[in-house]
């Protein structure tokens, strides 16, 4: 399969290099080994084996879902040698300190090699998702023993991890959790309860699988403050760190997904097959807290598969509407013409373009963060990870939320572009459909999100996080004044920004006068429009960097490349930055047409 | 033993090639270009000898343009220990490479050559063939097996008939085929190790070699579009249009 017909290198490249200056990070003491050459080497190697090893069973992994067979579960055939393919190559490992065997890349850029798995197959990818999240959890808050037991044979793609917290009664509300750890006279403790909709909770692709487990010790307060983090294993570990005796974690079923069908979806039945041993990790009451550790980087990379599913339904529908002929142009007199070409069409190319811009900024802003995290975590200036931080977590839920939601309308586009062709299962663009619904839901839904950002992230150090953000999208404005034909836009960014950093303080302020269920009543107009507004912002961003390139000189296919990345400015900022004004007037009056609703009503 | 390997920098096999349009030879520009496939195998090959202790040490040669230098970096991601470019800029023609070659094998005294059975861009199927008269030694051609024992090569090669084994003395000059092997992704942490290793740099003149073509470009023109096909109705129907209309029978 050809690469493009997923992503285009050409963008990612234009993201990382143009955009995104990824090789100035090379200037932080732990990427000094690197540059743009070990980047492209890295994102070779992750666009092959996605193309040849990912994309080849996508399809086939969707139709044949993982099955329980005498209580073991049972994948299609090539699942395994796929990721290990993704071992071999050290994806587990791309970020990981080159001591313990990784190639210590930048975030930015390990997610841009990951970018190419989700959009080649997102199902197989997230097992290699899930053991990288939970490796980065016990990298920041293990032991160094516990690291050399479970992270190493992680990293090594050896165990596969997993992040299980939600319970039945339990999942936007995880204060609700009930599985009860106690100490079992040996060190460690001893789980017991049950666990609902653990992602690769149980399969046969790895050795041993780790579960990061959330439980409350017995006396622990109810609440969020009670929870503690556990290492659960699926197999004991023996004395030589191999995979020992079952740990009573048994599969009680396994879900049926709408999407994401190649990924195991568990209920899983803790201690009570057998005793289930659980290793403390940090402290006891802090589970939550190391969870919300990794949640940033958790959500942005939700933020990015729904972006790279975009991306891979706009690619389809986009080489789809060059080929199929359908129709005359408009005011074409002679019914014996041939047909037209669908992207001829002005109804089409409106899809495709909506495609475009949501699936290009939406990468951007993925890897935006990406880099927040770099920065935040790397740079040797005490101010600048701080205000990295800041930016980060207030852009986070809005990666998160505003993407997967426009993300779906995107494959929605692609598949009307393909009209009835795109509702078979023939045509792949119905599957990214699927598969993405799965984005708004998981890794708190998208209405969580929104009271995070309308409720907490605005507020956060006196407003502190919204202003180091809109600092920077201020600058972009600014820096659109110096160009005739961009200063319009940038004026549009000023005006959406100061619309927002109103709208804001006047959410803040209905909290504190009408109530704060009133003011989370509006959360999610809030979030449309911090949405819209900070993908037009990436967009101009971009445009700066077309125009530029196009005055000194583009030719050609590459001239072609920067006038597509003004133009899909161009629709944001006349199709969906105008949106804001409506939302905040909305939102400044304090809406109340949901929570005025009646239970007796409906 | 020491095994050279030549690598060629190539229009990347997914690539729907595309006709300059004035018909002086195919489009190069802001296109994706990566190692000849072929090469990857010969490259595979020579890093599998040196880890089953038959070979010391993999160098990988190649010439071209500046980023050829990219190329060279992925044979030494994959496994290879040290690069050789040759620089040069524009079209090189198989013989010229030959006797550039030459000039590196006499430098390097490797017992083995290991190159691709052609490159996938002009498809010439020369320059192992050349190199092997210019030195004078022993060639297997199209190898799809190679065992090393005993102070030679035991060749497997796909032939028309099926395959052929053939015994070579070393030095020799093996070009491989497709089914030699399943050539291996470079590793992010021997991309790291990759760039490390040296990397040696040349012109032709360094070689005494003037690689200026001697053949001429008249006109490069894309292939006829493919006609749609048609169903026939019976076997003679198929032979009559196989003698008159395709005229292949
Ligand atoms: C395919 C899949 C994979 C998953 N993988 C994992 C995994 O690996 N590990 C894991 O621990 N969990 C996993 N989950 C669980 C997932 O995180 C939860 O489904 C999610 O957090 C929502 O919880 P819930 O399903 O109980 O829905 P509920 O919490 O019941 O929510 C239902 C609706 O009510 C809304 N709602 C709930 N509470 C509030 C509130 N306070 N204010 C406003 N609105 C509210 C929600 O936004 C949502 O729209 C997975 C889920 C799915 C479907």
């Amino acid at each position: 399969m050809s690469a493009d017909a997923i992503l285009s290198e050409r963008d990612i490249a234009f993201v990382l290099h143009e955009l995104l200056d990824a090789e100035g990070l090379t200037r932080y003491a732990r990427f000094a080994e690197h540059g743009r050459e070990t980047f492209d080497g890295a994102l070779a190697t992750a666009q092959r084996i996605a193309t040849e090893q990912f994309a080849p069973h996508n399809r086939k992994a969707d139709l044949n879902e993982p099955r329980l067979v005498d209580g073991r579960v049972e994948i299609i055939p090539e699942v395994k040698p796929a990721l290990e393919s993704f071992a071999e190559a050290g994806f587990f490992a791309a970020h990981a300190d080159f001591e313990r065997g990784g190639m210590q890349l930048p975030w930015t850029v390990a997610q841009a090699c990951y970018a190419w798995f989700q959009a080649a197959n997102i199902g197989t990818f997230a097992y290699g998702f899930l053991t990288v999240a939970a490796s980065n959890l016990l990298n920041a808050f293990a032991t160094e023993t516990q690291k050399a037991r479970y992270m190493q044979p992680m990293l090594e793609g050896r165990f596969f991890g997993t992040m299980a917290l939600s319970e039945p009664q339990a999942g936007s509300s995880l204060g609700d959790i009930r599985t009860v750890a106690e100490p079992d006279g040996e060190g460690g403790y001893r789980l017991k309860g049950g666990k609902m909709w653990i992602s690769g909770g149980d399969h046969p692709l790895s050795e041993n699988i780790v579960h990061l487990m959330l439980a409350r010790l017995r006396d622990a307060p109810p609440g969020v403050k009670g929870l503690s983090l556990f290492i659960v294993p699926k197999y004991r570990l023996d004395a030589a760190g191999g995979p020992g005796p079952e740990n009573g974690v048994a599969l009680a079923g396994l879900n049926h997904k709408m999407g994401y069908r190649g990924t195991t979806n568990t209920v899983l039945d803790i201690g009570g097959d057998g005793p289930c041993h659980g290793e403390l990790l940090g402290e006891p009451g802090q589970g939550l807290a190391y969870m919300f550790h990794m949640m940033n980087e958790a959500r942005t990379i939700v933020g990015m598969s729904s972006a790279m599913l975009a991306y891979a339904g706009y690619r389809h529908a986009l080489g789809y509407a060059r080929e199929r002929r359908q129709g005359r142009p408009v005011g074409a007199k002679d019914p014996a013409a041939p047909p037209a070409r669908l992207i001829e069409h002005a109804d089409v190319r409106r899809m495709l373009l909506m495609q475009k811009a949501i699936a290009e900024g939406g990468l951007a802003l993925s890897l935006y963060a990406a880099r927040l995290v770099d920065v935040k975590d790397a740079d040797p200036d005490a101010e600048a990870r701080r205000e990295a931080h800041l930016v980060l977590e207030i852009l986070t839920p809005i990666v998160k939320a505003y993407l997967s939601d426009r993300a779906l309308e995107a494959n929605d586009a692609a598949i009307q572009c393909l009209g009835g062709y795109g509702y078979t299962r023939d045509f792949p663009v119905e599957q990214y459909w699927r598969d993405n619904r799965l984005n708004p839901i998981h890794e708190g839904t998208n209405g969580i999100q929104a009271i995070d950002l309308a409720g907490r992230k605005v507020a956060m150090e006196e407003g502190g996080a919204l202003h180091a953000l809109a600092a920077r999208i201020d600058a972009t404005a600014r820096a659109a004044s110096a160009w005739e034909s961009l200063a319009p836009w940038g004026r549009a960014l000023g005006d959406a920004l100061a619309r927002l950093e109103g709208t804001a303080a006047r959410l803040v302020e209905i909290g504190r006068g009408e109530g704060a269920p009133v003011q989370l009543a509006n959360a999610n107009a809030f979030m449309e429009m911090a949405g819209h507004l900070t993908l037009a912002w990436m967009h101009l961003k971009a445009a700066l960097v077309a125009a530029d390139a196009l005055k000194v000189g583009a030719e050609g296919a590459e001239a072609d490349f920067y006038r597509g990345k003004l133009h899909a400015c161009r629709y944001v900022f006349t199709v969906d930055l105008p949106k804001t004004e409506r939302l905040a007037a909305l939102c400044e009056s304090a809406d109340r047409t949901a929570l005025d609703m009646a239970e007796d009503w409906f | 033993m020491k095994v050279l390997v030549p690598v060629k920098r190539v229009v990347d096999y997914n690539v729907k090639i595309r006709v300059k349009a004035d018909g002086s030879g195919v489009e190069t520009a802001n296109v994706k270009m990566s190692m000849n496939p072929f090469d990857e195998i010969a490259v595979e090959q020579a890093v599998r000898l040196k880890e089953a202790g038959a070979a010391e040490e993999v160098v990988a040669v190649s010439i071209g343009p500046q980023q050829a230098q990219e190329t060279i970096r992925t044979a030494l991601a994959m496994g290879a220990d040290r690069g050789i470019h040759i620089k040069h800029d524009g079209e090189v023609e198989p013989l010229a490479v030959a006797k550039l070659l030459k000039a590196v094998v006499e430098k390097e005294g490797p017992e083995l050559v290991l190159t691709g059975k052609q490159a996938i861009d002009d498809d010439c199927n020369q320059t192992g063939q050349m190199l092997a008269a210019l030195l004078g030694w022993a060639q297997g051609t199209f190898a799809s097996k190679l065992e090393i024992a005993d102070g030679g090569a035991k060749v497997t090669r796909e032939v028309d008939g099926g395959l052929e084994t053939i015994q070579l003395k070393l030095p020799a000059i093996v070009s491989v085929d497709l089914r030699l092997n399943e050539p291996r992704y470079a590793s992010l942490p021997n991309i790291m190790k990759a760039k490390k290793k040296p990397i040696d740099a040349h012109e032709p003149a360094d070689f005494g070699v003037d690689p200026t073509p001697r053949l001429k470009t008249v006109k490069v023109s894309e292939p006829p579009p493919r006609q749609g096909g048609i169903k026939v109705e019976s076997v003679d129907e198929l032979v009559e249009k196989l003698k008159t209309e395709a005229k292949v029978i």
